[in-house]
Formats: structure tokens, C-alpha cells, sequence
């Protein structure tokens, strides 16, 4: 089974307004087994000679965070698996961060269904100052830099390869606020936010502020509850001040001449968003988004040092001040660089991050069991329900399948590509029955009421 | 936020409402909280050879 890469425009650029193009011709000979779909509606692939997880579609941060784990221990399992294919005392290390301090960087890439009449540039004004500020929460914290040889730890691992306010790549000149607009969904309804900025977490508190508040305050965006948006005067520059300072205390200068700290910023943030929350009632995981994003704010404004055991950069700083001192290492000695990777270790006897779990020194938020379930089984509330289903219930009929799409062979001349445009259809609720009492992919179609026409034909 | 907790701990997959964080929801111990043992295990668990496997870390850059 495939990707299907048939509705990919990656190079669409959200700027430009849109001539819908010709539907594109579907995409042949991909990867092969380097590129499948998980029957949890997850994919795993290789891109950039790196090992790639993507979660299904989730509905709340929670949920993501439980598919998020999920996929560490997919590749956990997944490098044990490798590991005993290879000759005897071969290890394989797999690293969840996206820094070698070589001057390589590989990203970790949110995704964010926003409504399509909000207007990107909206979007932008506000984001940018958000993208600035959470760093001092959602930083994974590394060792050194590129660009400063004098900052010898930073919040954000990433903070030093970003070189455009607002661009369309992704590998180099990257942008804070990345323009690609290929929304996998109906493009009239839908956009979907790529945002590139963020560092990989392994506190699961951070990954949960991290996507709960952006999902907080793009529906105040779009509600319109935020006001003027804070303008930075240079965006770009403050994403590296605040990268550079575990004192969360720099100051950073704003277009109408105030400064401001990166706290103050995410304050703001959370106020209206808890005033939007409070006034039009919470969706579901919302509060205890907001719950913890004060918690966090509230911590780090009494003491940043007491974030230590909940996001990552303040675990990874104390640990390596601690070891330093007992062995007496400067700042950027080999095993405090080793320590900085090695916390990263996917492997749960090893890695370092795991290792304080285990101890009891680390807020986690998911329950093992619940997790492994994740690994298999997909959110109920998303179209990722459809597409996992039908791959474990039919794994031979599902020919392709991808973001927006199942294409099955159920036996008939032409296979059958289903479109799945809309990310909040396909759910349990919506389609359960159908998929788990269909006795073969034709029933199931019969059962769907028919197939849609396939343009062209698949070899 | 208020104070009251509800978890889900029977075995089923905790609902997203139900859980609601607790101000007092704490680690089992302070981060550093007996440090040496913590130190200790990491001495154990740190891979030997730093320089070596710190310097043969090369990756390539990604998107």
C-alpha cells in the first residue's frame, strides 16, 4: 500500500491569490515500503534521510499529545526491530530533536486546520509574536549555537536557523511563518497551517501547551478577540533574544516603542484566550489547556528554574548544571554535549528524558496504556478513524491511501479512490458501523452508497 | 484554574473532558530531588566514548 500523492501542491504559496489548477494526474512509483499508513491513520516514512512519524488528524491538544508519544514508541520499537537485524553489538540510536550541532537542522511541523476566510496575513500579524514568546515554554533547550558562540545553552534548538520572517521553504532561508498552502481538505472551507518553528518536545506538558495554545489562539483570531495584533520590530531577532536568555527576563522592542518580555507576550495571549474561553464557553480540551498554560506562565514568571521537570529546555538545563558541577565540566565539554543529545534517546532504558520519567522527576500527562492503544488504533472524532479502519479491516483492498484519500481495489475493472475532503467526517460516529460491519472493501462501498469516478486509470 | 481533579484510572482510555488538571499535580519527586542518585544513574546510562559518538553525530538537514 502507497501514499497517494494525487491532490499535492506543496509549492502552492499562501500569498499568492489562487488560480485553481487542472486536477493533477495522480503520482506512480512512490517510495514504496519507506512511505505507508499506519492502521492508527499515522504516517511513517523517510523524508530527507530522516525517519518521519506524522499523527493522524486529532480534535484536541490531549489527543495529540497521546498520538504523539505513540509515534515514539513506533519508532522505539521500530529501531529495536532494525537493531536486531543487524550484526551482533550493533546499536541503532534514534534521537527525537532536530539539531546535530553541526549546522544541520531537521524540523518538527505543526499542523493546524484553520477556517479559510480568516486571512493569512491576519494570521501572520498575530502568530509572529506567538511563535517569539512560547520558546520560553515549548523550547527543547541544546547546547551551544551556530550563529553566537558566546550563548552557550539556548531555550529553542532551532532558534539559529531561521532567517525570513515569512517564506514558503522549509529547508533553507527558513521562514518563522511558513506560506505553503496545500490543505489536504476542501480549499474553500479549509487552510492548512504549516508551522515550522517549534522544537520537539518530550515533556508531554509542553507538547500539550504547545499545540493547545495555538489551537486557543487561532480560534480567538478568527473570533476576532484579540485586538490590534503586538507587533515586534524585529520579529526575527527577538526569536533569537529569547532563545538566548534563561532569565526569560531580556526585553524585547516593539513597532509603537514599548519592550516587552516574552512572559508578558504569552500572558497577553492567554488572557484573551481564557476572557474568549470564559465568555463563549470552552470546546472540548480547552481547559485544561488553559489550566496548564497558567500553570506554566505563572512558574516561570516566579521562577524559571522551577520549570525543570516540566518542559523540556528547564529539565535538560538543570540536569546538565547538576552533572557539570559533579564533574566539574565546562559548559560545552563532550559529555555535556553527549548528555544534550543523549536526552533525546528514544529508547526508554536509555534515553535521558525517559530515564527521569522513570524516576518520578517528570510530569507526564498520558497513561501507558492509553498510548499504546494510540499505536494502532486512530481518534475516533477524525477522518484519521476512516482511513485506519478500512487499512485494518481490508489491508489488501487499500491500495493508496493519504491525507485526503482512500483508494481501494474491490475488485472491479477500476479502483476506487474515496475522497476524504472534509478532516471532521469519517469519524466513528459518522461512519463506524459502516466500516466494521462491511464484510470486503466492494461491501463497503456498496454500503457508502456508491463509488465515485476514478479520472484515469491507475496501472 | 479551579482546583478539582477528576481522572479517569480504570483501565479504558481516559476521555479528554474528564481530566482536568489539578493545581496540586506534581511530579512524584522534585527534579532534583536526591540528585546524586540521579547523577549516578546517568553516569551509568551516558554513552562512553562522548567525544567519539558526539563527533560522528552528523546529520542531514531536513525540512
Amino acid at each position: 500500500m502507497r501514499w497517494d500523492h494525487t491532490e499535492e501542491q506543496p509549492d502552492r504559496d499562501a500569498r499568492i491569490p489562487e488560480v485553481r489548477p487542472d486536477r493533477p494526474e495522480p503520482v506512480i512509483g512512490d517510495a514504496g515500503a519507506a512511505n505507508t499508513v499506519l492502521t492508527s491513520g499515522a504516517r511513517l516514512y523517510v523524508d530527507h534521510a530522516h525517519p518521519e512519524y506524522a499523527t493522524p488528524e486529532c480534535a484536541s491538544a490531549r489527543d495529540l499529545v497521546v498520538w504523539d508519544v505513540a509515534g515514539e514508541r513506533i519508532m522505539e520499537a521500530a529501531g529495536r526491530r532494525a537493531e536486531a537485524a543487524l550484526p551482533p553489538g550493533s546499536t541503532v540510536h534514534l534521537h527525537k530533536n532536530n539539531t546535530d550541532g553541526k549546522g544541520a537542522a531537521y524540523g518538527t511541523h505543526e499542523n493546524y486546520l484553520v477556517p479559510r476566510e480568516v486571512p493569512f496575513g491576519l494570521l501572520t500579524r498575530h502568530l509572529l509574536p506567538m511563535f517569539v514568546s512560547r520558546v520560553v515554554l515549548t523550547g527543547a533547550g541544546r547546547v551551544g549555537s551556530d550563529a553566537a558562540p558566546e550563548a552557550s545553552f539556548q531555550l529553542s534548538q532551532r532558534a539559529d536557523f531561521f532567517e525570513a520572517e515569512v517564506g514558503l521553504e522549509t529547508t533553507v532561508r527558513r521562514p518563522l511563518m511558513n506560506t505553503r498552502d496545500e490543505p489536504h481538505a476542501d480549499p474553500d472551507r479549509w487552510r492548512r497551517l504549516h508551522v515550522i518553528n517549534g522544537d520537539a518536545n518530550l515533556c508531554e506538558v509542553a507538547t500539550l501547551v504547545k499545540v493547545g495554545a495555538m489551537l486557543l489562539v487561532l480560534r480567538a483570531v478568527a473570533a476576532g478577540a484579540l485586538g490590534d495584533p503586538t507587533e515586534l520590530e524585529d520579529p526575527l531577532r527577538a526569536f533569537r533574544t529569547v532563545s538566548r536568555d534563561t532569565t526569560l527576563r531580556a526585553t524585547l522592542p516593539l513597532t509603537d516603542g514599548r519592550r516587552v518580555t516574552a512572559l508578558d507576550l504569552q500572558e497577553g495571549l492567554r488572557d484573551a484566550c481564557a476572557d474568549l474561553v470564559a465568555r463563549e464557553g470552552a470546546r472540548p480540551g480547552e481547559e485544561l489547556v488553559l489550566g496548564w498554560w497558567t500553570r506554566l506562565l505563572d512558574t516561570a514568571r516566579a521562577d524559571p528554574a522551577a520549570l525543570g521537570g516540566l518542559v523540556d529546555w528547564a529539565t535538560k538545563l538543570a540536569v546538565l548544571e547538576a552533572y557539570r558541577e559533579r564533574h566539574g565540566l565546562g559548559p560545552e565539554d563532550a559529555r555535556v554535549r553527549m548528555l544534550d543529545l543523549q536526552y533525546h534517546d528514544v529508547r526508554r532504558d536509555r534515553g535521558l528524558h525517559h530515564r527521569l520519567v522513570a524516576a518520578g522527576r517528570v510530569v507526564r500527562l498520558t497513561t501507558d496504556a492509553e498510548v499504546e492503544r494510540a499505536m494502532t488504533v486512530p481518534p475516533e472524532n477524525t477522518r484519521a478513524w476512516f482511513r485506519g479502519r478500512c487499512i485494518a479491516r481490508f489491508p489488501d483492498a487499500v491500495v493508496a491511501a493519504g491525507w485526503d484519500s482512500v483508494v481501494l481495489d474491490t475488485g472491479a475493472e477500476a479502483l476506487v479512490r474515496l475522497p476524504l475532503d472534509e478532516p471532521g467526517r469519517g469519524t466513528r460516529a459518522r461512519v463506524g458501523d459502516l466500516v466494521e460491519e462491511a464484510v470486503d472493501a466492494a461491501d463497503l462501498l456498496a454500503r457508502l452508497g456508491g463509488a465515485p469516478e476514478l479520472p484515469g486509470q491507475l496501472a | 484554574m479551579a482546583g478539582t481533579e477528576r481522572v479517569s484510572r480504570s483501565g479504558d482510555v481516559p476521555r479528554d473532558d474528564d481530566v482536568v488538571v489539578a493545581e496540586a499535580a506534581a511530579p512524584a519527586r522534585e527534579l532534583l530531588d536526591g540528585v546524586e542518585d540521579l547523577l549516578d544513574e546517568i553516569d551509568e546510562v551516558l554513552e562512553d566514548n562522548a567525544e567519539e559518538f558526539v563527533r560522528g553525530y552528523v546529520q542531514k538537514g531536513g525540512e
